[in-house]
């Protein structure tokens, strides 16, 4: 394999993983915006989704796809439920005590995880065999086809919702004015626990299509969730087009530091960039101020 | 026949006492205004009954039932919408979709795309400027243009009682007379019950058939829009005349 060969196939996996993170950002995206609160548990569906899969596939012998909406259908609940257990009772508390207590459930959710599922790690079937593809001279496996085409599918779709349907505008109206949204009869509330279902429904997604390829544990919520956390920063907190390229940038470097440098720079990447925008460009690489917030 | 009345009501801020046995109310098909200076409790009064700010004693009847105990959406769909304060458009979304968020309770209802366009129409006739730029977003209108949406989003719930808060703040006389006479047209074509808050007394006491006047959280007068444009004490504090001209009268 030469030096281009190889450059091509970091960049073509990190695309892949970085598909993943750019979801999981958008999910803090989506909840920041609608709330104003960074949700540090958002990694922690991120393992439902993998966990559930598992669970409904190898424990209960349901069939993968069914086993997988099925995982879906459960963490976007967690979602739910964390929001009206945790959040809600909370409203009135200030930015750092929504970062404690969105920590704090973490961990809650995390250790129940462990408790149930205990400490090994899991393995998903991949979706559709094993059989390499080549391409511009790398080679991928279907399962990263299957992430590129599911998240672009997710990513137009949400863009179709925010976009062009009476939620998804109401949606939008709580994240700039709460206060006139419930002016026009928008019930704030169930917003916001619309995009804890949301957030919590894509993060799962997420860990469900790469569950294939990296396996899965209790413990998997904290890295991918400050990965998708990192994406959403690179964005500015973006829910479209920003958090998507942040979270692919993110993942093609990560390929490239491990890659090149060491496997162990991999995650050393994510938190340079983290530190760096958080210092240079807090606003994030492509927000061009307020109104590019949608 | 008598479509909002608010008896002795009570309205705290924490420990601020703001609204003090405040009663009023309004008859189907009026324009009523209500005057005050600044903190007198104006915008106060419109969200206790919207039920943005909940009420702490009193009673608020609307077409005869109790409404003080309801949610702010469910205010909305019995057919009270309010236009804030400083209008509070959603600004980084376009015209058109700050209207259609106006009728979200219809929509919610599954009231059918026809009528709710019908609707759309109707405010683009009354605000031809809107229609002019349905596609930009509503954070780039002019003050004026702005004030026309928070109104049109408002109208697009159908209300049967609209709340204005100050709609003429901070715009040029000619811009407030087109937002009034679009009010005056309201009442008239639709039947709208209006309840206009205003600091600008004059205009909205030409406007209006009666008004009630607020000072520091209390009613201080009730009487028609006529008598209070003669009345020397509302002349004095909201009128702008000298004590000299009024005695030379
Ligand atoms: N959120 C709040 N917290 C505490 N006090 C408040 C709050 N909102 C209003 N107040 C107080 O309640 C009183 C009435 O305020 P309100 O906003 O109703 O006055 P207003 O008549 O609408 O004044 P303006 O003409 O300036 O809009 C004021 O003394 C104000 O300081
Ligand atoms: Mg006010």
């Amino acid at each position: 394999m030469d030096f281009s060969q190889q450059i091509s196939q970091y960049i073509l996996s990190g695309l892949a993983t970085g598909a993943i993170y750019a979801l999981i950002g958008l999910g803090f995206a989506i909840i920041y915006n609608s709330t104003g609160i960074i949700n540090f548990a958002q990694g922690e569906f991120v393992m439902l989704g993998g966990m559930f899969g598992v669970y409904f596939h190898t424990v209960h012998n349901f069939n993968l796809a069914v086993a997988l909406l099925l995982a879906i259908l459960f963490a976007a609940v967690s979602g739910v439920l964390f929001e009206r257990l945790a959040i809600r009772p909370l409203r009135r508390a200030t930015p750092l005590g929504l970062v404690i207590i969105t920590i704090g459930g973490s961990i809650l959710v995390r250790g129940l995880a462990m408790l149930v599922w205990g400490k090994d790690t899991h393995a998903l079937p991949t979706f559709s065999g094993d059989e390499p593809l080549s391409l511009a001279g790398a080679t991928l496996l279907p399962q990263h086809m299957w992430i590129f085409a599911l998240t672009v599918l997710l990513i137009v779709l949400s863009k179709l919702f925010f976009q062009f349907t009476i939620t998804g505008k109401a949606l939008r109206a709580c994240a700039v004015n709460q206060r006139a949204a419930g002016l026009v009869g928008i019930d704030v509330r169930r917003m916001v626990m619309f995009s804890f279902l949301l957030a919590s429904g894509m993060g799962a997604l997420a860990g469900i299509i790469i569950a294939p390829l990296t396996m899965t544990s209790y413990d998997v919520g904290i890295m991918l969730g400050l990965k998708g956390f990192c994406a959403a920063i690179i964005g500015g907190m973006s829910n479209g087009l920003g958090t998507v390229l942040g979270g692919l940038i993110l993942g093609v470097l990560e390929a490239l530091g491990a890659g090149l440098i060491s496997s162990g720079y991999k995650d050393a990447v994510t938190f340079i960039i983290l530190l760096l925008i958080l210092f240079l460009r807090p606003q994030g690489l492509f927000s061009r101020g307020e109104s590019e917030r949608v | 026949m008598e479509m909002l009345k608010v008896k002795h009501i009570n309205t705290y801020y924490g420990q601020v006492h703001a609204l003090k046995n405040v009663s009023l109310h309004l008859n189907q098909g009026e324009i009523v205004t209500l005057i005050g200076a600044n903190g007198a409790g104006k915008t106060t009064i419109l969200n206790s009954l919207s039920a943005v700010t909940p009420i702490r004693s009193g009673e608020i009847l609307f077409e005869g039932n109790p409404i003080h105990a309801l949610s702010p959406e469910k205010i909305v769909d019995l057919g009270i919408s309010q236009v804030p304060e400083g209008r509070q458009v959603f600004k980084p979304l376009t015209v058109e979709d700050n209207l259609e968020l106006g009728a979200y309770l219809r929509y919610r209802r599954r009231e059918g795309r026809a009528r709710i366009r019908a609707s759309l129409d109707e405010i683009y006739r009354l605000f031809p400027r809107l229609l002019e730029r349905r596609r930009q977003l509503a954070g780039t209108l002019s003050g004026g243009e702005q004030q026309m949406l928070a109104i049109g989003r408002a109208l697009m719930a159908r209300p049967k009682l609209l709340l204005l808060d100050e709609p003429s703040m901070g715009l040029a006389p000619l811009v407030v007379q087109e937002i009034f006479s679009v009010i005056a047209t309201l009442t008239r074509e639709l039947g709208t019950t209006v309840l206009l808050v205003e600091q600008n007394a004059k205009a909205a006491l030409k406007l209006a058939d009666r008004g009630y006047v607020l000072e520091t959280g209390k009613v201080i007068i009730e009487e028609s829009a006529g008598d209070l444009l003669e009345n020397r004490e509302v002349q004095r504090a909201y009128l702008g005349k000298e004590k000299k001209e009024i005695w030379e009268r």
